[in-house]
């Protein structure tokens, strides 16, 4: 968001084909979500030469002209996310796998994706991604795909992965710039209609689509959406690629199968990890306190309501009569003034008693987390741990944005031992794999206390051990540090709400740890035991006759309970507790136990024996937990 | 077997044990082995409550110790630490503990002594099903044999176990040794090995002539006196014990001094390990306290050498060593002990700190071969240049 606002307020109105032409506000800094307008090219308006110096004026004024988007993007590529060539594929992906869980969720599919890279040339790749979604209708292909900012995510208020528009016309973009093929695009609605295929390319000086081809083509899919884009690019598996996003994007979108066939090595599918599609979000009017004076009066300018009382219970949610009442008598109106008097001094008064007033917090059933046994059942599928924990905390509001901020932990197992945890960060169900120091997640990890927690951690810095964080900020309006997407802005009401989510679930491990270091030293106290008590009883029956297999018996017995004794009833430092002070045995924590790290059946990781144990409900995790440990149990 | 080798070693060997078999009469093994199996019955008995069987062992270190003033001895004090076995500090060595009573009772049954070098071979395997060993070296099992020594209050002797021995003696004696009449003034440059056990059973004074004992703490300065027969001349015994005496070395000179009323004289290094083992000899070792009231000799007397003897026999400065900060260190927690507050003792270490150099006893041999023997003990003798 950042650079088309910059762009605006730096230049006249009507300079950059961003501006939007209802705005009069004089200093908007923000757009308004609410807006209905989409950025349109304006058409080559020269600016107006300057009285001054005419010379040197003229000659400036022949070169200056307006900027299009496409043209501003296509040379500040990597504030979309194509700084390098592995980047690129990756960002291209990205987009298009996001456009279709997106569209396969609003129209209630459960998503079935089809990724395929194939190498064409050393630096040369096609991308092709295809969903099951409902399909676009023909005539906003050529928008979608051909057009920068233009979209239907931008303007409204809902949790969606998708906010600017911007993503996959870009990728186009992309394509088209560094290999010069358009983007293909198959797109079927529905078994009754046929598949149109499109080849567009955009025009970057008047952010057009250019259409290339059109036809109808026979497709085997029923409806759904295909893209294919050619783009200069390089593949490469590890972080930060093409593998790890879609491994992780199948953590947090249990509910989505993706196939993906990377250019090299076998077929990888996804599994599905749940029937339940997520939650279908509302679309929400703003908060009066996330606005600004400028947004306010634009709102005032463009609204059908023709008076104040109307205008404000009307246009944003959670504005009651009472609150029309009070805001009117602070702004010295009252509620059946008429929407066109209002003029800028009075708007002004009428946004300070708006901040002023006491408003309920925005209705938050317009967020769809992905629930802590969503999150356990993704974890579980994805990383083979020892222990594993899951909490959603209660929707906030950030600048009258409602949020929510989902934490899972994984520990122990197979993550490696002698490295930094890993932060997985997800907005809205996408994984978040670059700039992570900038981004608020990393900075809640960081700062938050791990050593309280069992964990080591130098200072300003992630912990180091057997730990994966994930953390899921869903949002309608995902603050953003740049249009590429990749780190979410540092308010502090995010910044604390994730703070206290890992402490929630930084509780559970500590006492995982601790109890796990507890029996360890307990197994061992006992097998040190049990080793000298054949000694013991021989020696005793030597001197004292005795048979020594009774005293053997009884020893053993000893050490037993004594040992159990210690397991059971002291804590840590060694007090006898009667009764269990912080307990594991909550819902959204799972165990599993591993002897060793090499040592791991791996039959119980099987996508299909996750998906099926997730399918009972929200149970499932601790079921899967129980025979994990049965089958240790037969193992010995 | 050995005993076939000539008839009048077998008639002395017959003798041996006509005595040992006495001793056992006279309830001495049996005590022993009694003592042994009621520290296995109180064991059991824990178990049987399915308690935590444990033990309870006097504290041999410093914290435990005191010194007697009246009877100028150290003494073990009554601190005892508990040695339960479900304790994982404790569980080792608490079965090293019961591994060594059982074997230790062997040995009385057997009625043979041995060395504890041969307890360590004899209790160590490993442990079944594992890659544990009982005992993993001598330094291990040794303590175990002590701490058994004062657990069951018995005198090493008494379990049979005996040292390396360590030591010789010459002089104007005759000694009865299992049964075998030795003159010790007939020992040839060697002199009588002095054995580990010295217990009026094994070793009886025969005859004496000697009038004082005089003990040189390195085997080469007494080889020196051996040699120059210095114990014919002054009517003396003379006795070594290679550094830090032995518990032979020790008890022998304890028996001389208490049963034939000869006075100690102890002839060490300059320097503060002289001093200690001096200290040893006359009050005892805090590690073994408790056997200090028939080992320790309160009247020994300390000939030399003195930090002032350097100007007073005219030694050369260059045969002195320079005292290291250990050395310095050790003088200091010296002079701390309670056992060295006399003031001429005070004096003596001061003034060795002072100067700032050791003295070997060889160093003697600067001026003269036989300087020692000839001039340097018998002057401090007959000045009665001795410290007490």
């Amino acid at each position: 968001m950042s650079k088309p606002k910059s762009a605006t307020t730096q230049n006249d109105k009507s300079q950059l084909s961003l501006t939007f032409p209802g705005d009069a506000g004089p200093t908007v800094t923000r757009v308004s979500p609410r807006k209905r307008s989409s950025p349109k090219k304006n058409g080559g308006t020269r600016r107006s030469q300057r009285d001054s110096t005419p010379v040197t004026a003229e000659k400036m004024a022949s070169q200056q002209r307006e900027i299009s988007v496409s043209e501003f993007f296509a040379k500040n590529r990597h504030l979309l996310g194509f700084d390098n060539k592995r980047k690129s594929l990756l960002t291209t992906v990205k987009e298009a796998v996001d456009n279709s869980l997106d569209a396969c969720e609003e129209a209630r599919i459960l998503p079935d994706l089809f990724v395929d890279i194939e190498q064409l040339e050393e630096d040369r790749f096609r991308v092709t991604v295809r969903d099951n979604g409902p399909g676009i209708v023909k005539s906003q292909i050529p928008n979608i795909f051909g057009k920068l900012l233009y979209g239907s995510k931008f303007h409204r208020l809902k949790m969606c992965r998708g906010q600017q528009g911007i993503g996959i016309s870009a990728a186009g973009m992309y394509g088209l710039i560094t290999t010069g093929k358009p983007v293909s695009v198959v797109s079927r609605t529905s078994k009754r209609a046929k598949a149109h295929h499109y080849k567009l390319a955009i025009d970057t000086k008047k952010n057009r689509p250019d259409i290339v081809h059109d036809d109808e083509v026979e497709v085997d899919w029923a409806h759904g959406t295909e893209v294919e884009i050619e783009l200069v690019a390089s593949y490469g598996k590890g972080r930060q690629g093409i593998d790890e996003y879609l491994e992780q994007t199948a953590i947090v979108n249990p509910h989505a199968e993706i196939t993906y066939q990377p250019p090299i090595g076998e077929r990888i599918v996804y599994a599905r990890g749940s029937d339940q599609l997520p939650v279908e979000t509302r679309e929400i009017k703003p908060h009066p306190h996330g606005i600004e004076l400028g947004i306010l009066i634009k709102m005032l300018k463009e609204t059908q309501s023709q008076k104040i009382g109307a205008f404000l219970k009307e246009e944003f949610s959670r504005v009651s009569p009472s609150v029309v009442k009070s805001v009117c008598e602070k702004a010295k109106i009252t509620p059946a003034t008429w929407v066109r008097q209002v003029d800028s001094q009075t708007a002004e008064k009428l946004y300070k008693a708006l901040q002023e007033a006491r408003i309920m917090a925005p209705s938050t059933d317009c967020l769809a987390p992905v629930g802590a046994d969503q999150l356990l059942a993704g974890l579980l599928k994805g990383i083979k741990a020892e222990f594993y924990t899951a909490s959603t905390r209660s929707p906030t509001v950030y600048r009258g944005n409602p949020f929510q901020v989902e934490v899972g932990l994984a520990y122990g197992g197979e993550i490696p031992a002698d490295q930094l945890a890993r932060c997985n960060r997800f907005a809205n169900r996408v994984p978040l794999l670059y700039q992570q120091s900038h981004c608020a997640v990393f900075k809640s990890v960081a700062e938050t206390n791990w050593r309280l927690y069992g964990m080591q951690q130098s200072s300003g810095a992630l912990p180091s051990g057997p730990l994966i964080v994930v953390i899921h900020f869903a949002s309608v309006w995902v603050p953003f540090t740049s249009e590429s997407k990749e780190a979410i802005a540092d308010y502090d009401e995010i910044r604390k709400e994730i703070g206290l989510g890992l402490r929630e679930c930084g509780r559970k491990l500590n006492t995982f740890i601790r109890r796990r270091k507890k029996t360890q030293r307990e197994s061992q106290r006992r097998s040190i035991f049990l080793r000298y008590i054949p000694e013991v009883s021989n020696a005793l029956q030597a001197i004292t006759g005795r048979e020594s297999g009774g005293i053997r018996e009884q020893l053993q017995e000893i050490a037993k309970y004594r040992t159990e004794l210690a397991d059971r009833e002291m804590d840590d430092r060694g007090n006898i507790v009667r009764k269990r002070r912080d307990s594991l045995d909550d819902e959204h924590t799972v165990i599993v136990e591993r002897d060793t790290p090499t040592d791991v059946d791996d039959s119980l990781f099987e996508g299909d024996e996750v998906k099926r144990i997730s399918e009972k409900g929200s149970r499932a995790p601790r079921a899967k937990a129980k025979r994990g440990r049965k089958k240790r149990s037969v193992k010995k | 077997m050995a005993r076939k080798k000539t008839v009048k070693k077998a008639t002395s060997r017959a003798k041996s044990t006509a005595k040992t078999g006495k001793r056992s009469k006279n309830g001495n093994p049996t005590a022993t082995k009694e003592k042994i199996v009621a520290l296995a019955e109180s064991v059991l008995s824990h178990i049987d409550a399915a308690g935590n069987p444990s033990l309870n062992v006097p504290i041999r270190s410093l914290s435990n110790v005191s010194f007697n003033k009246r009877k100028r001895i150290i003494e073990l004090g009554d601190g005892k630490a508990n040695r339960p076995f479900f304790d994982l500090s404790n569980a080792r060595r608490f079965m090293q503990t019961l591994l060594m009573s059982s074997e230790l009772l062997k040995l009385q049954d057997q009625e043979k002594t041995t060395s504890i070098r041969d307890m360590f071979y004899h209790c160590k395997h490993t442990i079944e099903g594992t890659r544990e060993e009982t005992f993993n070296d001598q330094d291990e099992s040794d303590p175990i044999i002590e701490d058994l020594e004062v657990t069951l209050r018995t005198l090493r002797e008494e379990l049979r176990v005996f040292a390396n021995p360590d030591g010789a003696m010459v002089g104007p004696m005759v000694v009865r040794d299992r049964g075998d009449e030795i003159d010790l003034s007939r020992m040839g440059s060697g002199g009588w090995a002095v054995p580990s056990i010295v217990e009026p059973e094994t070793i009886q004074f025969v005859k004496s002539k000697a009038k004082y004992v005089l003990l040189i703490e390195k085997a080469a300065v007494w080889a020196r006196f051996n040699e120059d027969r210095f114990w014919e001349s002054q009517k003396c015994m003379i006795i070594h014990g290679r550094g830090q005496p032995p518990r032979g070395v020790r008890r022998l000179c304890f028996r001389m001094v208490q049963e034939l009323g000869l006075p100690l004289y102890v002839l060490v290094d300059n320097d503060p390990w002289g001093y200690y083992i001096y200290s040893v000899i006359k009050q005892g070792s805090i590690n073994l306290a408790f056997e200090s009231a028939r080992m320790a000799v309160p009247t020994a007397r300390f000939i030399g050498m003195s930090s002032y003897d350097a100007v007073e026999f005219d030694i050369s400065p260059s045969v002195t060593i320079r005292m290291n900060d250990k050395d310095i260190a050790r003088a200091k927690e010296i002079m701390a002990y309670p056992w060295f507050q006399d003031r001429r003792w005070q004096r003596e270490i001061k003034h060795m700190l002072k100067l700032g150099v050791k003295l070997e006893l060889e160093a003697l041999s600067n001026k003269e071969f036989s300087f020692i023997a000839d001039t340097y003990v018998p002057a401090k003798l007959k000045k009665g240049k001795w410290l007490d």
